[in-house]
């Protein structure tokens, strides 16, 4: 049977998504997710839609379920990579997916799910200064 | 006699093209709808001339009523060139039919003199330049209309383009200033072209400054509330600035909920927060610093 493969990446969980997803797929990624979630003990999960054009109202509940439910787990979930086509159809839709944090690629992400895991990364060499020159 | 009348025309025109030209200059500036601001004597004379010189052509060569014929082909170019130029210049339809329908009178009076006692041969001459005047006279107008529709759709798709900057303003952070009413089809063009930006700069947020909108009602604020939401999918977030205190009054009156977006007065506080999100900050060099402090500065 078909599934969307769950990478464990630290005390994270890293989804991406490459191919259509129809509803049975969703369905059979929610229960692996939340059981790896259990199992590995994860604090987060980042999930990459950035190969996804089209996503539907049930997949966009099934994400906002998802978000959910980690977060009773105790883990964050970020969703990635969105295009703009699929963000202005949900918006569309009326699905603004509140429960979402989301974020514009993987890199920017991962520092979301390290800033909330509480875990400090001192890596801020482009948090430059803004000088006034007269 | 068919065949007499017609080249009567024909030679009534060639022999005394200069004086009917005389004669429809005279009207034509003498005309109450003669537009002196918009175009010189020496243009309408030329115009004028050329007109008249292919309009015999025509006669001469093409069947008299027909002016789809491709014997009028020049004369059609003309009056089509003569149109779109007045209706980008500014005159009413009425006026740049006026140009041909004026041409009536001096013909009418040339043919009379010259049609000799044969009343019935200087009637139908008569019926054939009314008509042929009648017929260019619309077709005039129709491609006035034309190219004043070509000018407001030119106009439109400029606007549309012009009023949809996204600005980048620094590292991570887009600005999207605003001007002009907001409506569903420009609401959709701005959502795009800041998604797309978004995506192309990898920017975490946006300002979007409502300084030059008009009026917010509950469906300009339903639009920015969708660009938000939709750039908030994308993982960017979006600050909306310029919010005047009258369009304040007016979204609490109309019971807009703007709480889950973060509004600021004007485009330097919001940017101001866009530095702080991203992890930045304005200082003032250490020179001007002591500027201020010492403030003598002779150039400052």
């Amino acid at each position: 049977m078909e599934r969307i493969p769950i990478l464990k990446m630290g005390e994270f969980l890293l989804v991406s998504i490459q191919v259509d997803m129809h509803d049975r797929l969703a369905m059979t990624l929610q229960e692996d997710l939340t059981r790896r979630i259990v199992q590995d003990r994860a604090h987060g999960v980042l999930i990459d839609i950035s190969s996804l054009d089209v996503v539907d109202s049930f997949i966009g509940r099934m994400l906002g379920h998802i978000a959910s439910m980690s977060r009773i787990l105790d883990a964050e979930t970020v969703v990635v990579g969105m295009r703009p086509a699929v963000a202005i159809t949900l918006v569309e839709l009326g699905l603004s997916l509140p429960g979402i944090r989301t974020a514009l690629n993987v890199e920017k992400g991962m520092d979301m799910l390290r800033r909330a895991s509480g875990l400090k990364h001192f890596e801020s060499g482009e948090g430059g200064h803004v000088s006034a020159e007269g | 006699m068919e065949k007499n009348r017609a080249t009567s025309l024909t030679e009534i025109l060639s022999q005394h093209e200069n004086e009917i030209l005389e004669d429809w200059m005279a009207l034509q500036l003498a005309a109450s709808t003669r537009r002196a601001d918009l175009i010189n004597d020496a243009d309408l004379r030329h115009q004028s001339r050329d007109f008249i010189a292919a309009f015999r052509q025509a006669i001469a060569t093409a069947p008299v009523n027909d002016i789809s014929a491709p014997g009028w082909d020049t004369v059609r170019g003309l009056v089509a060139e003569i149109s779109r130029t007045r209706a980008r210049q500014g005159f009413t339809p009425s006026e740049t039919a006026t140009f041909l329908f004026s041409l009536k009178q001096p013909l009418f009076r040339a043919v009379s003199r010259e049609g000799g006692g044969d009343a019935a041969a200087v009637a139908t001459d008569i019926w054939n330049v009314s008509l042929t005047l009648d017929k260019l006279g619309l077709f005039s107008t129709e491609i006035y209309q034309k190219s004043r529709e070509e000018i407001i759709s030119r106009q439109q798709r400029e606007l549309l383009e012009l009023s949809t900057p996204v600005v980048k303003l620094w590292d991570g952070i887009l600005a999207l200033p605003l001007i002009g009413t907001l409506d569903s089809e420009r609401t959709q063009i701005v959502m795009e072209s800041l998604l797309q930006t978004i995506v192309e700069t990898g920017a975490g947020i946006a300002i979007i400054d409502i300084t030059g909108v008009p009026t917010v009602d509950t469906l300009v604020a339903q639009h920015l509330l969708k660009t938000v939401a939709a750039a908030r999918l994308m993982g960017a977030e979006c600050i909306i600035s310029g919010i005047r205190p009258q369009i304040a009054a007016t979204i609490v009156h109309l019971g807009v909920e703007l709480n889950s977006v973060v509004t600021k007065a004007t485009l330097a506080d919001a940017f101001r927060i866009a530095l702080r999100r991203t992890g930045q900050t304005v200082v003032p060099s250490a020179k001007n610093n002591q500027e201020a402090r010492v403030g003598t500065h002779p150039d400052s």
